[in-house]
Order: structure tokens, then C-alpha cells, then sequence
């Protein structure tokens, strides 16, 4: 059946699933906001287990995703593997570091003899939660802003000059880092990590049966819905408003061209339309329980979650269709990466397009499960008579 | 000849294979131990006696403790493919990066969503859905190590895939070829059963030192029955596997079976070097020749370990280096020539191919694919190409160790079973303490197999086609000296926490 598809069009299907697993682990990663919030929620020992254990139920979701981003990527698109994890060192470094001292924080935080003391592993996990959102929001800014590479695959058979064999060198000092010296890039980095906040506010308002936590939940949507906004619209703004890397289809030559993802969103209606639909439900979600606390303070999440799904999935198209670079070189634009130029090849995709028959199997019984566990809200009382306890 | 910052290539070997170690600290014990406890909640499920579940519980929370500290080493190896040896994620990420995807689709959402379940769900579903989440994990990780193996395998035997000059990579032709190559099957069933020993081990260990303390004696002699007999079963698969692997690897990698032998001069009737102690020959030049400074040797057994013919010819390490035409094997320097001729005329099919020069790019591609299977041989031009030998003494004891602690095993989880059913477990106290300090050796015996298939097969990342010099990342030495402390100071740290969780819990023991 996937045999029949063109390279071309496998490789839109690939992007398509590449992102929408972005889009989801963007989602997921509530529970790095929700990290970040258990000393400002939980203001006893008793409501920070509370909240720790909501989110712990959910952790490995999200570390899975961003696994399966990964391997997914790596896939469909190795080019932007070697290119970027190779490139951009220490970005990706310092992501890694803060999802490994995430991994163990919920199993030792409570457990007698855990060596580096409760305390410390609470301490991860803010900081899992604080670099998780930032870096990786920084790192997808750099689809649109661009880094500086150069890939030059004749590297491989020199044998002559003083250089190593590599394909793709960075030609960025600082490895990475300095993507988080680019304001765009940061406006996108603090946009997910306010939104990531927000999520987690209307996930625990979704699950906790506790007045004194409810009333600062309460408070602190508020409080973090402010500066998303802000960050998100002026990253959104500045996006419409900026030049970007096209690409000719024929010859694959890039060159600027003002205002692209403006015309990408004016060309693709579809993903103008998800675009639209994903904001208007972020915000749905979000003014919801504002609006009218008592009925809805439990449905916000599902508005602003499938939100948040539609619109980072409608961003990434625009960063990867209608013959833009996903992953744009400033140092030397032939050099960028296009969902043409850096893929699997059709073999490889078409083999893979089948193992991505499972993906609605996989999501249908993590929704089953994920209803059978959570049937019940949850109190502190409740918590003493739970088998396992993070 | 092009520079090489051999600094660099050894700390991002050193940077992965910390990971990789550390990683396979975790691993084993998940996937034994999760079949071990799905085998006790069964057991529950069908007798409803409580005590079960208790036991059942009891060493899911050790399962717990181990899990996700091998859930964080896991995601730092997979993204090392890319940050440390970018050259590699391209050159055959068409091939190996679609195992790690289907690894992540079909196996880590199955193990993360019903591990779940198996930890908060037991108030929650019903006790057959529990126990179907039980196995689900077991069968989770037992998949993402197939396809990890797998993963592993093609790279020591490149299989199912052709190379395409104009993207400058191998891409994959035959996905079936790539599953089921012969050595990435030995080595999944290998792996999985050396983890299932190991977990079996670690659970009788434990009993062992419950018996020794005269407490939860029910419980340790329950749990002694259900690891022994597992264990002992795949201390059997282990032995068949084992061999098989090990044909494999004289088939397909003849250095590194010559070098787990010490074998310099290849010979037929080759006997197995039983036991070894080696020393430095003084006398060879340009590289590190080991002698054996005493021996014991059985006959015919390494000829026929290898071909499954006493009388078969088993080539030696200076065979393979300086090539033995009678036995139609080319040397290393013959392969490098023809190597280089296969990268040079790969640079000049791209020259061609750009000019326009039809002619010469076909006369160039048709040199490259007669020569490319020699092509990683290349980088090694104008360079010793005694670099091309691994470390023997560490591929040699690693081997002899592996295989010794593998029949100590054996013995061991055949005697504790037989000593427990008999009921004269508990008077046994040198049994009983033996089992206790086999935890470690379980440890160590896992470590150097992979020490043997990793070190053994250097240089080569991708077997004859990619040595590590061409495929890593162009970094800074420096940068990744710094990450790999920083792992090295992290991983380090939460083992502690682990070690001292774990000994915590069993002190605490299973009753309470």
C-alpha cells in the first residue's frame, strides 16, 4: 500500500508523523510544568506528594514521546540527527541532563536511604521542568530562525585535506548555546515553559480534590496564562512578520524570502485552519474554569490540551511544507535541511509508514488506561491508602 | 592523509561506552525480573492466596527502583548516536534509525502505559487486567531489547542494504534480512536470556541471604523455586545461544574470534584455549603481540566450535593482517589499498556526476562497488594497520570469565532448586552465601559479554565498512571530556541512591 506512495509523499507523511509526536510530547510536558509548580501548590509536605504523585502517574508518557520523537526522527530524517544533535552539542546536552535527573526523582524522592536526600530530588525535578520547557522550546525556535552549519557530504571521501571525515561541522562556537542568545528563540523557549505551566495547572484542577490547592490553582492560571499569552503572540507575530527559507522545488536552492510562513499559512488553509483551531482551544481551555470556576475548572485541560496539540503540529508544518527548510543553515543556506534533502529513503519510509499503522492502536489503549486509572480525583487522604507512593 | 583527533574519538568511545555500561547495569535485571514477578502474579491470580501477591509486590518495588534509572541511561544513548557520531547517524541512519523508531513505537509505550497499571493499579482494575499489564511489561521489554538487538547485530554484520552513491549512504533493501540476520537473532536470544539468569540469580541471591537471617523463610524458598527454575531453563538457552553466537562471530568477524583466542597463527584442528594466562612478547614489533605464559588446550574443539568441523581451518590474527593466500584470506593492507580506491573513486563518481561526465561517473562507480566492501579499510591508509587489531588480553579473559561464571551458574541454580525442593535448603549455609555473592559475578559475567562483542570488533563501528575515526562528531575533545564527567559524576551518583534504596527495601523485607 505505502509502496505506491511517491518519496515525496512519504516523506509529508513522515513530517506529518514527526511533528504530530512533537506537538504531543509539547502536551505532555504539563508534567515539567507541573514540576516546576510544587513548591508554589504545594505548600505542605502532604500536597507536594499529592501533586508529585499526579504528575508521576504521567512522567514516563511524556519521557516515552520524547523518546519515540527522537527515534521517529532519527527514522525518518537522519540527516537533522547527525546535523543537529552533533551540531548543536550542548543544547541537546543540557536537555538530556535534565530529563536524566527526572527519570529517577519520582521512584527515590520518598524512599529511605535515597543518598542524595528528598529534598534534592525535588530539586530535579524543578529543574527538569525549568530546562526540559525552556531548552527544547529554544531548540524548535531554531527551525525558523536557523543555526549555523554547513553539510558537505564529499567530506566523507577526503582524504587529503587537514580535516576530519564529517559530514555536517557546526560552524556555531558556543555548540548550541548560542541559540539561547537569540531573543526569537527565547520568546518560544518562555512560551512553552509558561504554557507548560498552564497545562499543569488545568491537569491538577482536572484531578485534585483538595480546596486549599484548588484555590491557588486558581490563582496561579492567572499568573502564568499572562506571560504565555504575551511570549506566545509576540513569538506568533514575529514569525508572520519575518523573512524565511524557501525552497525551490525543481533545483532545491534555498534563498530568504520576506514574509514566508505568512504566505506558508496563507497557502496551506488546512494548517491555517488547525493553526486557528489549536489557539482558539488553548484559550477556550484556559478562560473556561476563569469564566466559571465551578462547573468547568475540570474541563479545561481537554480544550487546551488538544489546543496545544493543533497549534505547535500547525507551526511545524510551517517550519517543514510548501518548500520551506525545516532546519535552516544561516552559515551557508545550500546547506539547510528540507524534508526532501535530509530523509530515509523510500524503502526506508515505506517499511516505516507500516510500523506507523500501530500509532492509533498505541493511542487507543494508552486512552484506555489512562481512563481506568484515573476514574477518581485524588486527596491527600487518599494517598495513604495507594499501594505505591512516590 | 586527513587529520584525525584520536583524543576525540577515544573520550566519545569512552563517553558511550560509560553510558552503554551503565545502562546495562539496569537492563538485564528488567527484563528477567519482570517475567519473574509475572510469573508470581500469575500464580496469585490462580490460587488467590494473598501471600503471593505480597511476594509478587515485593519484588515489583524492587522492579520499580531498578526501572527508572534504566528508563534515564536509555534516552542518553539513543541521542548519542547523534551528538557524538553524527557521521555514523547518516551514513546508515536509513537502516538503523527505523529500529529505534519501531523500538519506540511497539515497545516503550506498551512497557510505560502498563507499567503503570502494574504500580497504582491494583485498587484500580480488575486482578486479570492486572496481571495482563504484568505481562505486557515483561513482553514490552523484552521487545525493545529485540529491536535494539537487532540494531546491534546489523552493526556487526551489515546485512539487507546497498549503498547509494548519490546520497552518500547505505540504505536498507531488505528489512526481513535486517531482522533476521543470523547474528542479530543469537544475540537478542543471548541477551535476553543472559538477563533472565542474571534476574534469576538476583532473586535467589536474595532469598539466600533472607534464609541466612532465618526470616520471610516461606517467601525466600517461594521466590528460590520460581527464579531457579527460570533461571536454570535459560542457563540452558544460554549455553545454545552462546554457541551459536560464537559460530557467528568466527564466520562473520574472524578478528575478533582470533582475538578472543589469542590465535596468532591460524591453523586447522585449532584447540580451544581452555584457560590462559597471557604475557607480552618482547620480540614483536610494531604492536602489542601476546604470548601465553601458560596454557591448557583442548583439542580440535576451537575448529569445531567455529565451523562445526574439527578439521576446519580457524584463521589467526596475523593471517587476517598479513593476508594467507593459500587460505584465499587478503591482508589489512590490501584492504586498505583497495579501500581507499573505493573512497577515492566515490569522490570522483561525485566529481563526474556534478560535470556532467557521464562516462567517467559509471567508470567510477562501477571501481567504487567492486572495492566497497573494503571502504571503511580506506581511512586507515598511510597508517599502521596494526591499528586494525583490538585489545587482545582484554577480548581473551573477558571471554574465558564470561563462559566459567556461565557454568558456575548453572551449577549453582541446579543445586539451589534441587536442595529446596528437597527441603534442605535452609541447613546449607556455604550454598546459601555462595548464591548471596553470585549477584555481583551475575553482574560482572553480563558486563564482559558485552566487553567481548564491543571491544572485540574495534575498530569498526559498522563492521568493515566504518571505523570510529570516520564516525564521529566534529567536536571539541574538550567538550566531550566535560559531558562525560558530568555523566560519569551523575550516573555514579544514582546508582549509589539505587544500591542504597534497594538494600534499604530488602532489609526491610517482605513481610511488612
Amino acid at each position: 500500500m505505502f509502496e505506491a506512495l511517491s518519496l515525496i509523499t512519504l516523506q509529508q507523511y513522515w513530517w506529518l508523523i514527526v511533528t504530530l509526536l512533537g506537538a504531543l510530547l509539547v502536551f505532555l510536558m504539563f508534567v515539567q510544568g507541573g514540576q516546576t509548580l510544587i513548591y508554589t501548590i504545594g505548600k505542605t509536605e502532604d500536597e507536594r506528594t499529592l501533586l508529585v504523585n499526579l504528575l508521576g502517574r504521567k512522567w514516563e508518557l511524556t519521557f516515552t514521546t520524547l523518546v519515540t520523537f527522537g527515534g521517529a526522527f532519527f527514522a525518518s530524517f537522519p540527516l537533522f540527527y547527525s546535523t543537529s544533535f552533533g551540531g548543536a552539542y550542548w543544547v541537546w546536552m543540557a536537555i538530556l541532563i535534565a530529563f536524566v535527573i527526572q527519570a529517577v526523582s519520582y521512584e527515590y524522592r520518598k524512599k529511605p536511604g535515597n543518598f542524595l536526600g528528598q529534598r534534592t530530588f525535588e530539586i530535579f525535578l524543578v529543574l527538569n521542568g525549568l530546562l526540559g520547557t525552556l531548552l527544547i522550546g529554544t531548540a524548535v525556535a531554531t527551525f525558523f530562525t536557523g543555526s549555523a552549519f554547513s553539510v558537505n557530504k564529499m567530506n566523507l571521501v577526503d582524504l587529503t585535506s587537514g580535516n576530519m571525515p564529517v559530514i555536517s561541522e557546526w560552524k556555531g562556537p558556543a555548540h548550541g548555546l548560542e541559540a539561547a542568545l537569540n531573543p526569537q528563540n527565547l520568546l518560544l523557549g518562555l512560551a512553552v515553559f509558561f504554557l507548560s505551566r498552564v497545562l499543569a495547572v488545568l491537569y491538577f484542577m482536572n484531578r485534585v480534590d483538595n480546596p486549599p490547592i484548588m484555590g491557588r490553582l486558581k490563582k496561579q492560571l492567572m499568573i502564568n496564562a499572562i506571560p504565555f499569552l504575551v511570549f506566545f503572540l509576540a513569538f506568533a507575530g514575529w514569525l508572520m512578520l519575518s523573512s524565511g527559507f524557501a525552497v525551490d522545488p525543481q533545483t532545491g536552492f534555498v534563498a530568504m524570502e520576506p514574509f514566508k510562513y505568512l504566505h506558508n499559512l496563507i497557502g496551506m488553509p488546512l494548517v491555517a485552519i488547525l493553526f486557528v483551531l489549536g489557539v482558539v482551544g488553548v484559550l477556550f481551555g484556559i478562560a473556561r474554569p476563569i469564566i466559571n470556576f465551578k462547573k468547568c475548572h475540570a474541563k479545561g485541560i481537554w480544550a487546551a490540551g488538544i489546543g496545544t496539540v493543533l497549534t505547535v503540529w500547525a507551526l511545524l508544518m510551517l517550519a517543514g511544507f510548501n518548500n520551506t527548510a525545516y532546519y535552516p543553515s544561516t552559515y551557508d543556506l545550500q546547506s539547510s535541511l528540507t524534508i526532501a534533502n535530509s530523509s530515509s529513503s523510500h524503502y526506508t519510509l515505506t517499511a516505516m509508514s507500516y510500523v506507523s499503522l500501530l500509532v492509533p492502536f498505541v493511542l487507543a489503549y494508552i486512552w484506555y488506561v489512562w481512563k481506568a486509572m484515573d476514574k477518581k480525583k485524588i486527596s491527600t487522604e487518599e494517598m495513604e491508602s495507594e499501594t505505591h507512593v512516590y | 592523509m586527513n587529520h584525525i583527533d584520536f583524543s576525540l574519538v577515544d573520550w566519545s568511545r569512552a563517553q558511550f561506552a560509560l553510558t552503554a555500561c551503565y545502562h546495562w547495569l539496569f537492563v538485564p535485571l528488567t527484563l528477567g525480573l519482570s517475567f519473574i514477578v509475572a510469573f508470581m502474579e500469575t500464580i496469585y491470580v490462580r490460587t488467590g492466596n494473598e501471600e503471593w501477591k505480597r511476594l509478587t509486590k515485593f519484588w515489583m518495588t524492587l522492579f520499580g527502583i531498578n526501572f527508572a534509572i534504566g528508563v534515564a541511561t536509555g534516552l542518553i544513548l539513543e541521542f548519542e548516536f547523534g551528538t557524538n557520531w553524527s557521521n555514523y547517524s547518516w551514513f546508515v541512519g536509513d537502516i538503523f534509525g527505523a529500529p529505534l523508531a519501531i523500538e519506540g513505537i511497539m515497545a516503550f509505550f506498551l512497557e510505560t502505559t502498563f507499567v503503570a497499571v502494574m504500580f497504582f493499579g491494583w485498587n484500580k482494575v480488575n486482578k486479570k487486567f492486572h496481571l495482563l499489564s504484568t505481562w505486557l511489561v515483561a513482553i514490552g521489554s523484552n521487545l525493545s531489547a529485540l529491536w535494539i538487538l537487532v540494531a546491534n547485530g546489523w552493526m556487526q554484520l551489515p546485512v539487507g542494504m546497498k549503498f547509494n552513491p548519490d546520497t552518500a549512504r547505505n540504505e536498507m533493501v531488505d528489512f526481513w534480512s535486517v531482522l533476521f540476520s543470523p547474528v542479530a537473532i543469537n544475540k537478542f536470544l543471548h541477551t535476553i536470556s543472559s538477563g533472565y539468569v542474571l534476574a534469576a540469580l538476583f532473586v535467589v541471591g536474595i532469598s539466600a541471604w533472607y534464609l541466612l537471617k532465618k526470616r520471610d523463610i516461606l517467601f525466600a524458598k517461594r521466590s528460590i523455586i520460581v527464579g531457579a527454575s527460570f533461571g536454570l531453563l535459560a542457563s540452558l538457552f544460554i549455553l545454545m545461544t552462546g554457541d551459536g553466537s560464537a559460530r557467528a562471530v568466527a564466520h562473520h568477524q574472524p578478528m575478533k574470534f582470533a582475538a578472543m583466542e589469542n590465535l596468532y597463527v591460524g591453523q586447522q584442528n585449532a584447540p580451544l584455549a581452555a584457560f590462559g594466562i597471557l604475557k607480552a612478547d618482547p620480540n614483536a614489533p610494531g604492536h602489542k603481540k601476546m604470548d601465553f605464559r601458560y596454557l591448557v588446550e583442548i583439542p580440535d574443539v576451537l575448529s569445531y566450535m567455529a565451523f562445526l568441523n574439527p578439521n576446519a581451518y580457524v584463521p589467526g590474527i596475523y593471517d587476517l593482517v598479513h593476508g594467507n593466500p593459500e587460505h584465499g584470506i587478503i591482508s589489512y593492507q590490501e584492504r586498505v589499498d583497495k579501500g581507499k580506491i573505493a573512497i577515492d573513486a566515490l569522490g570522483s563518481y561525485k566529481k563526474a556526476k556534478a560535470a556532467g561526465n557521464d562516462s567517467l561517473a559509471s567508470a567510477s562507480l562501477s571501481t567504487f562497488e567492486t572495492n566497497y566492501p573494503h571502504f571503511g579499510y580506506g581511512y586507515y591508509a598511510n597508517r599502521d594497520v596494526h591499528e586494525l587489531i583490538p585489545n587482545i588480553p582484554v577480548s581473551f579473559y573477558s571471554f574465558r570469565i564470561m563462559v566459567f561464571l556461565g557454568i558456575h551458574f548453572f551449577a549453582l541454580l541446579l543445586v539451589v532448586l534441587i536442595l529446596t525442593l528437597k527441603n534442605k535448603i535452609e541447613t546449607k549455609k556455604v550454598i546459601l552465601y555462595t548464591a548471596l555473592w553470585t549477584i555481583p559475578l551475575a553482574y560482572i559475567a553480563s558486563m564482559l559479554g558485552w566487553i567481548v562483542a564491543e571491544l572485540g570488533r574495534q575498530p569498526w563501528v559498522i563492521q568493515d565498512i566504518l571505523p570510529t575515526i570516520a564516525a564521529v562528531s566534529q567536536l571539541k575533545s574538550s567538550s566531550v571530556q566535560v559531558t562525560f564527567w558530568i555523566f560519569a559524576v551523575f550516573f555514579t551518583a544514582l546508582l549509589i541512591a539505587e544500591i542504597s534504596i534497594m538494600v534499604r527495601q530488602i532489609k526491610k523485607g517482605v513481610a511488612s
